[in-house]
């Protein structure tokens, strides 16, 4: 539990929060594994965790009929996966799966989210730092969708 | 042999065709060398020529070898239209005219003793290949170096081969992603920008010489910086029409700039007011 | 100007001095009268001269209208400037044949027969020479053609007496005095004294054709009335460009609403550029003949204003007609100053006559100076 405190503690992602959530946090953690190929989660399943990604790569991917599957993206080492936990209706918007052998801090999503409905402040917090993430991979996002590479 | 006027800088040395290589579905490298006789002449990494195929017309194109290879010079071309696919037509034992070279280089020398990044976007790790080459030779001279390279797919990375012997250099990252990935691929997939997190930077020893479409060099300028190198030391290479290649046409001006003769790489801190403007 | 350099030549030896020229071996052009123009072409005697006639211009306009007197100088500029012939708008590169897998460069000589000798370069046209001297042969490479053409050739300026509507040189401080960069220089005197020009000196190459025949020293009342003359005109100017700090103007100003007021109206025909005594944009053409075996690179004039000039893979980075006046504006008259260290602007109006819609790129910088809020109220 103390390595786990220590690490989440250090995690920029939570760098400021306060002492109380920091306990709460660790509270619903736990140390996870997923073994290549894995699907950590699946598009439409319930969203009722995030993960910190302590090492290892999770492909972001998207299955369509007469679609070639795609991998729209990857998660590293330090990347915080998921965030449809967090806002209804609590279903994952991709199917997310390991690369290779993964390891990764599991949050309880479900846990949480009645947390942040008992306690605003901590609600914000987190609001707030998954705000920064969507905002980073929505810029990213957008430059892949203009295709650069491609000759028109 | 040839009867040129040599003090006219708008005439070509015809140049043979050694070799065409494929390196992907659209893309070609080009080895030139000179007619019997004539001499080879030397380049800066980041330098271009201006290839002109018989009858058909001229291009410029960033020389992608060895600067320390006089005896030939080496084109990475993406066939995009009819002049680029008449000069990956060529066969070994054609012929191609040759002008230059021309244009400022990559800053090796200012970058000696730091730490180098080279990020690189699809087609535009060909002109920092030679950059690459160099550091590699001198290696003392030179810090860490960090490849980060990003291709539309899988299919679309050049030098495959080549990455991975770099990574297995002394002190030296590469890190590729595409943008666009099949299952089968076990790399990062998203842009460029996104490789930034898995890097090793000491940003304050290092200077960054980038080259990709205009619009993936903006967001990358502006990552660099947001990880704390300064302006001065982020170094990009442009791109625009070129019809002469030194100063005549007027076609590749960029604001002030002649991208022929003031460029084609600048520090970031120039290009910085002019990069935010469309259609400029 | 030393007075004891000037003389005076009756209008009627005007014919003297051309014989004197042809004699050396120059091929004269000057200024004549065609299709309602004064044009610059080759000419052999003084009669071709545009004696009598005058223009009037205006935005989007002009017209030849005759005099009451037959001066041979009274007018302004027509649609064509010495570039016509310094930098030609087709010029063949060099020509290429096949050998087997490889092929050989064709020396080619694109050298004209004979120099040339301008005869009636104003002083605005003399800036836009020097600019073109600027660009062409004292920057990073220097152009064989214009090098040939400008160096073997004889200019034989005139001062101008009389301004056109459209004429703003005065402003850009490159006239109407012609002070230097010419071999001779004429300023047309009609009144008591006489139908007759003022001859100033230049150069050794000018002193030597004045040498080929007699004339007579200019008096003092001959050199007063010729300074007179050109104030006069200078006085006549009714445009101006208020060069200060127009540079960081139009760099500052990239958004201003301005451009869409002139985008409405510009039609990208090319014509300032083909008018402009400085514009030197040019492309590059390869023409094979039906054997395949025989190629040319051919040089011809270029503009900005064309929706294929910015293209590169994809498309063309300015593809409304807003960025491309904008490029031209802004090129004009502040990126040629960090390039080349002056305006490129010479002030002698012909973009505004010739631009089919009236553009008047004096009202253009006044309206941007005049809703600016960056820089200096």
């Amino acid at each position: 539990m103390e390595n786990l405190e220590r690490i989440i503690a250090e995690h920029p992602f939570f760098a400021g929060l306060d002492h109380r959530f920091m306990t709460l946090l660790v509270g619903c953690a736990s140390n996870v594994r997923f073994e290549a190929g894995t699907y950590i989660f699946r598009e439409g399943g319930e969203a009722n965790e995030f993960y910190l990604i302590r090492a290892g790569k999770v492909a972001l991917e998207m299955h369509a009929p007469q679609h070639k599957p795609i991998i729209v993206s990857t998660l590293g080492e330090g990347e915080i996966l998921g965030w449809s936990w967090l806002l209804p209706p609590y279903h994952w918007k991709f199917h997310a799966r390991a690369v290779g052998d993964t390891r990764a801090i599991a949050l309880d999503g479900k846990c949480l989210r009645t947390k942040c409905e008992e306690n605003h402040d901590l609600g914000y917090e987190l609001v707030k730092r998954f705000a920064y993430i969507v905002d980073q991979r929505l810029e990213a996002t957008r430059l892949q969708l203009l295709d650069v590479y491609s000759v028109r | 042999m040839t009867t040129t006027t040599t003090t006219n800088p708008m005439v070509s040395q015809p140049y043979l065709v050694r070799e065409v290589a494929k390196e992907t579905s659209d893309t070609f490298t080009l080895t030139l060398e000179p007619e019997s006789g004539a001499n080879g002449t030397s380049f800066q990494p980041g330098q271009f020529s201006m290839l002109w195929v018989f009858g058909v017309g001229e291009l410029p194109i960033s020389i992608s070898g060895h600067p320390s290879e006089r005896d030939r010079l080496v084109y990475t071309v993406r066939s995009v239209g009819q002049a680029t696919h008449a000069l990956v037509s060529q066969a070994a034992g054609g012929c191609v005219g040759v002008r230059g070279p021309y244009g400022t280089g990559w800053p090796a020398e200012k970058a000696k003793g730091r730490d180098v990044i080279v990020v690189a976007g699809g087609i535009g790790l060909a002109p920092l290949r030679p950059l690459i080459y160099e550091i590699l030779s001198n290696r003392e001279a030179y810090g860490r170096l960090t490849i980060l390279y990003g291709a539309r797919s899988p299919r679309d990375l050049l030098y495959r081969k080549e990455l991975t012997a770099w990574a297995r250099q002394r002190d030296t990252q590469v890190l590729v992603t595409v943008d666009y990935g099949g299952l089968a691929w076990r790399g990062h997939v998203g842009v460029v920008t996104t490789l930034f997190k898995y890097a090793r930077l000491q940003p304050s020893r290092s200077t960054a010489m980038v080259c990709g479409p205009e619009i993936m060099m903006r967001f990358v300028a502006r990552e660099l910086e947001a990880h704390g190198l300064a302006r001065p030391d982020i170094y990009l290479s442009m791109e625009r029409n070129m019809k002469c290649g030194i100063g005549f046409c007027g076609h590749c001006q960029y604001g002030p700039h002649f991208i022929c003769k003031d460029g084609p790489i600048f520090p970031y801190e120039q290009l910085r007011p002019l990069l935010e403007k469309h259609e400029l | 100007m030393a007075q004891e350099q000037h003389t005076i030549l009756p209008v009627n030896q005007l014919e003297k001095l051309i014989e004197a020229v042809s004699r050396k071996g120059y091929e004269i052009l000057g200024p004549t009268v065609r299709d309602g123009a004064i044009v610059y072409d080759q000419m052999e005697s003084a009669e071709e001269l545009p004696a009598g006639w005058t223009d009037e211009q205006g935005p989007g306009r002009y017209r030849l209208k005759r005099r009451e007197d037959q001066a041979v100088f009274g007018y302004a500029v027509g649609p064509q400037s010495w570039k016509k012939y310094l930098h030609p708008s087709e010029v063949k590169l060099w020509a290429s044949e096949r050998q087997g897998a490889t092929f050989r460069i064709l020396n080619n000589e694109t050298r004209p027969k004979r120099p040339y000798a301008f005869l009636g370069v104003r002083a605005c046209e003399l800036a836009a020479i020097a600019i073109q001297d600027r660009v062409l042969l004292e920057d990073k490479y220097c152009d064989p053609i214009y090098k040939e053409r400008r160096s073997r050739a004889l200019v034989i300026a005139v001062q101008c007496t009389q301004a056109a509507a459209t004429c703003f040189c005065a402003s850009m401080g490159t006239g109407p005095r012609a002070q230097t960069g010419f071999d001779l220089a004429l300023t047309e005197l009609i009144g008591p004294g006489g139908h007759r020009f003022v001859v100033e000196t230049g150069s050794k190459r000018g002193a030597e054709v004045l040498a080929e025949f007699e004339t007579a020293p200019a008096t003092d009342a001959d050199c007063h009335e010729a300074e007179a003359a050109v104030d006069r005109g200078a006085a006549q100017q009714v445009r101006s460009i208020d060069t200060e700090g127009v540079k960081d103007l139009l760099y500052q100003n990239f958004e201003h609403p301005r451009w869409d007021h002139v985008a409405a109206r510009c039609l990208t025909c090319a014509n300032c550029t083909m008018v402009c005594p400085t514009c030197f944009c040019t492309t590059v053409e390869d023409i094979t003949d039906v054997t395949g075996d025989h190629a040319e690179r051919w040089r011809r004039s270029d503009s900005c204003f064309t929706q294929n000039f910015s293209y590169i893979h994809g498309g063309s980075v300015r593809t409304s007609s807003k960025a491309r006046y904008r490029q031209w504006m802004t090129h004009k008259l502040a990126s040629w100053i960090d390039q080349f260290g002056t305006s490129g602007c010479v002030g002698c109006g012909r973009c505004i006559t010739w631009c089919p819609v009236g553009i008047d790129i004096t009202e253009e910088v006044r309206a941007i100076r005049g809703e600016n809020t960056h820089g200096k109220p």
